[in-house]
This record gives C-alpha cells, sequence and structure tokens, in this order.
C-alpha cells in the first residue's frame, strides 16, 4: 500500500482522483498540484451556463472545507517544474513532493496552428478565458470564431443569442467532422444558419488582422473579438522529459499504468486502449476523467486489476439542443437515423454510438445496454430483440 | 435563504441555510454535504444527484423534468415515487424547511 500520493493537475480528473482515493479508503498523504488559481472547478459550464450567468462560485467543483476534511493538500497557482521517477519526487514551485505514486491529470492546452496575427485570437479553456471573453461580449461585436468543434459552436450559439453578429469558420467539410454523423453534423448546420450565424465550411483560416480573419477561398470576415476553437493538445511535456512513453498523448495499459507502474495517467491527456477495439484512444470529457480516477482509486487502494471499461458519453448544448453522445463511433463508422431523429453508428454489424438530440430516454437505455454487454458486441441484428422499440 | 435539511442514509442529519435560486444539488456541494455527486454539475447528463424529496415536502417541489425520468432510471440506489434529480429542484422561498433524504449509493 502506497502512502504518499501525489497528482499533478486540479481540473476535473485530478479533483476526482483526489476525492476518490479517499472515498475508498486510502490513508496515506494526498498532494494535489493545480497550475490554476484557487479552488478545482468544472470547465464544461465555461462555454455553457457561465458565459450567460457569469456566476464563477456556481463552478467550484467542492468548498475550501472539503480539502480539509478530506486532507487534501491543494497546491494551487503551482506549476510543476518536473518529475524525478529516480528519486519518485515531484519538483514544483522550488519545493519536491515525493510520492509512492504519482498520478498525472495534466489535461490539455488550446491548439494554436501556425497562422500568421492567430495571436489576436482568444482561447475558452479556463476560467480566466471565460471571463475575459464574457466582458468582450458586453457590448455589440463582431464575432469570429475559429473551429466549428463542441466549444466553438457552444459559445457561437450563447453569442448569437445575445445578438451578437457571429461568424464560424471551419477548415473541415463539415461542423464536429471529428466526432458526429454527417447526419448530425447536418442539422447542426441548419440550426445555427437559423438562429442567423454565418457559418464557412472547408475553409481554413490564413490569417488573422485586425480587421478580422481571411480564409483560404479569399473570403474576409470582418470581425473585432476572436475565438480560437480548433481543437487542443494533450500536456505531455513533464511526461516526455521524465521518459514515459507519448504518443498524442501519456500512454497507458488497461489499467492506466503508464510505462512506470508508480505512475498512472487519466483524462484529457491519457492514451489508452479502446476496451471495444483495443486501440488507442484519447477522449476529452468529464465521463473519462472521473471514471478513469475512480479506476485509478480502486487499483491503488484494494488492488483492482480489472481492465478499464467504462462507457463513454459526451454532450453538448447549443441553443435549446442538447446533443448526446453514447459510445464511441470511429470516423468511418455508418450512420442511420431512426424515424425518432437519433443517429445509430455502426462498424461493420456492432453497434458503436448512438447520438440524440433532447433525447435522453434513447440516450440512456444506450448507455444501460453498453455498460450491461460487458464487453460483449451488439449487434445490429440483435438491436431489435434487446432494446425492444430502440431502433426501426 | 431557505432552509435545507439533508437526511443520509445512516440517518445523519445537516441543515444549511441556502439561497433561493440555488437548487438542491448545488446547494448540497456547496455546504460540503456528503451524498450528492453532481458529476455533471446540472447538465442532467448523470443520476449521480438523486434524492428522495420528504413525503411531507414532494407535493411541493413539483413534477420530475422532461428526461428526469429517464436519468432516474439509471441511478444506483433504489428508484422510489419520491425520486428526483436534485439538481432539478429550484429553491423558492416556499421550500423554506425542505426536507432531502439522500440514498446509500450515487455510483
Amino acid at each position: 500500500m502506497t502512502n504518499r500520493a501525489v497528482i499533478i493537475g486540479a481540473g476535473q480528473g485530478g479533483f476526482q482522483a483526489a476525492m476518490s482515493l479517499r472515498q475508498e479508503g486510502y490513508a496515506g498523504v494526498i498532494t494535489l498540484i493545480g497550475a490554476e488559481p484557487g479552488l478545482p472547478y468544472q470547465r464544461p459550464p465555461l462555454s455553457k451556463a457561465y458565459l450567460k450567468s457569469g456566476e464563477a462560485d456556481k463552478l467550484t467543483l467542492r468548498p475550501a472545507s472539503f480539502f480539509e476534511k478530506n486532507a487534501v493538500d491543494l497546491h494551487h497557482s503551482t506549476t510543476v517544474d518536473a518529475i524525478d521517477r529516480k528519486a519518485q519526487v515531484v519538483r514544483a514551485g522550488g519545493r519536491d513532493f515525493a510520492y509512492d505514486h504519482l498520478i498525472l491529470a495534466t489535461g490539455t492546452r488550446n491548439l494554436r496552428p501556425p497562422i500568421p496575427g492567430l495571436d489576436r485570437a482568444l482561447d475558452l479553456r479556463s476560467l480566466r478565458d471565460a471571463a475575459r471573453l464574457r466582458a468582450e461580449l458586453d457590448r455589440p461585436r463582431r464575432v469570429a470564431v475559429i473551429g466549428g468543434g463542441f466549444i466553438g459552436l457552444e459559445f457561437a450559439a450563447v453569442a448569437r443569442a445575445l445578438g451578437h453578429h457571429v461568424t464560424v469558420a471551419e477548415a473541415a467539410e463539415r461542423l464536429m467532422a471529428r466526432v458526429l454523423s454527417p447526419e448530425m453534423s447536418a442539422r447542426f448546420l441548419d440550426m445555427h444558419r437559423s438562429m442567423g450565424t454565418v457559418v464557412h465550411l472547408g475553409q481554413p483560416v490564413t490569417e488573422v488582422t485586425a480587421d478580422g480573419i481571411a480564409l483560404a477561398d479569399g473570403t474576409c470576415i470582418a470581425a473585432d473579438l476572436l475565438l480560437l476553437a480548433a481543437g487542443v493538445v494533450p500536456n505531455t511535456e513533464l511526461a516526455r522529459d521524465a521518459g514515459l512513453t507519448v504518443e498524442n498523448g501519456i500512454v497507458v495499459d488497461a489499467m492506466l499504468s503508464t510505462s512506470d507502474p508508480a505512475i498512472s495517467a487519466l483524462g484529457d491527456c491519457a492514451v489508452f486502449p479502446d476496451p471495444r477495439t483495443g486501440q488507442p484512444v484519447r477522449l476529452e470529457s468529464v465521463q473519462a476523467a472521473t471514471d478513469h480516477a475512480r479506476a485509478i482509486a480502486r487499483r491503488l487502494v484494494h488492488g483492482a486489476r480489472d481492465a478499464y471499461a467504462a462507457v463513454p458519453w459526451f454532450w453538448s448544448d447549443q441553443s435549446d439542443w442538447k446533443l448526446q453522445i453514447a459510445g464511441l463511433a470511429g470516423p468511418g463508422d455508418s450512420a442511420h437515423q431512426d424515424e425518432n431523429g437519433a443517429v445509430w453508428r455502426f462498424d461493420g454489424e456492432v453497434l458503436t454510438a448512438v447520438e440524440t438530440i433532447n433525447d435522453a430516454k434513447t440516450h440512456m437505455k444506450v448507455r444501460r445496454l453498453m455498460a450491461q454487454s460487458e464487453g460483449q458486441p451488439i449487434l445490429r441484428s440483435s438491436l431489435a430483440a434487446e432494446a425492444g422499440d430502440l431502433i426501426a | 435563504m431557505v432552509k435545507l435539511t439533508y437526511i443520509a442514509a445512516d440517518g445523519g442529519r445537516t441543515e444549511i441555510q441556502a439561497e433561493a435560486g440555488d437548487n438542491v444539488m448545488h446547494a448540497a456541494i456547496a455546504h460540503d454535504v456528503d451524498g450528492i455527486v453532481g458529476e455533471c454539475g446540472g447538465s442532467m447528463m448523470c443520476a449521480t444527484c438523486h434524492c428522495y424529496v420528504d413525503d411531507e415536502w414532494a407535493a411541493r417541489t413539483g413534477e420530475r423534468h422532461d428526461g428526469e425520468d429517464d436519468m432516474l432510471e439509471c441511478a444506483a440506489s433504489e428508484l422510489r415515487p419520491t425520486s428526483r434529480l436534485s439538481c432539478q429542484i429550484k429553491l423558492t422561498d416556499d421550500l423554506d424547511g425542505l426536507v432531502i433524504h439522500l440514498p446509500e449509493a450515487q455510483i
């Protein structure tokens, strides 16, 4: 049994790791180190409810008393300089934190492509970013959003609803192409356009100037507020410098252990074997961060050796549409829309994901079905029998 | 302020003063009351803020919202007629004195 756990990264995953360790009965010292100021907070509302309400205190995951009560030693505003694996020490802000087990929950940062003038564009990753953007929306703006993924579109929907002029420039041929079927992309495109948002597809941004942005086809979009939301990169530098295996993220095995058994990684920064395919996958979601954290805590405290197998789920709130995804589809998976509008994704004959809009019933049914299948493939032919009226 | 009492599965009582406009899930988290997880932050994506409204109060907290039934079916603990997602119960001055029972498990 280890007795000194250090967690690098105090986002939702790092916080959950600390909380789960205590809940599972971990009796040792828990040190949680975060670069941002203040208490750990939820990120998803930054591009949704917070932009509207500005209520920062509502984002806090737990009050200060939680950290005292559970003896979680939180070091905020603290950047880690290095991990010394030989000495099992984390060096941060001139201090050394010894560990028996280290959990990396370093998350991601905004991808900043090499586009001239891009430093004029704002990010939306942290509470500080969101507060700044929110302040910028206090007067009429011509907003240009670079990137038509979840965060860019959530922001666009809020800004448009507030009456701002909004343009979205997406480099791919459709919105949210990495995570969504073409059918769903098309429905969201119609929705955003019907709100009055201008959407350009298949047009990478080539330049950012004081007047706005220029697209590959020569289109110039006048803008005085620019958001960069073109994806993220995992924060892997500490792991790489420490000699851990890094490939599009910190590589972990099915038990979420890195190439060093004294170090685990979780959440947005971790590349783990997809329970269904065994292929390495990195997910950017609250679900992965918290389920990873719980699995690591069970392993460290109880020695649980079972492979991580939680069902992935995702959501995005855009205008009054709640998009929900149960499961994880590959980009080439087929898509079949049923009579209720749910889109079922298949890899060959195997169900991989279901995409719904404002349809919690179907979403939850599928999540349950996937959880109950315990790793056995759910075949298209068996769906009608197993899921009743689920698929037409 | 609205007085709110949470009764844990083991009978432990926690009394707090919450603000009108807040919801029962967030009030518990903000006051560090154990027994409510609230993993999705009130986005109706999980059922980890499941609670049972005290019989005396069940009529006053209103009906379940759209989609709430579907989420509750996935709750970790027994579903009862008084089961609610606590993130969907908004506190008003009329609910001053509200009593909420917490389930044994949320995950």
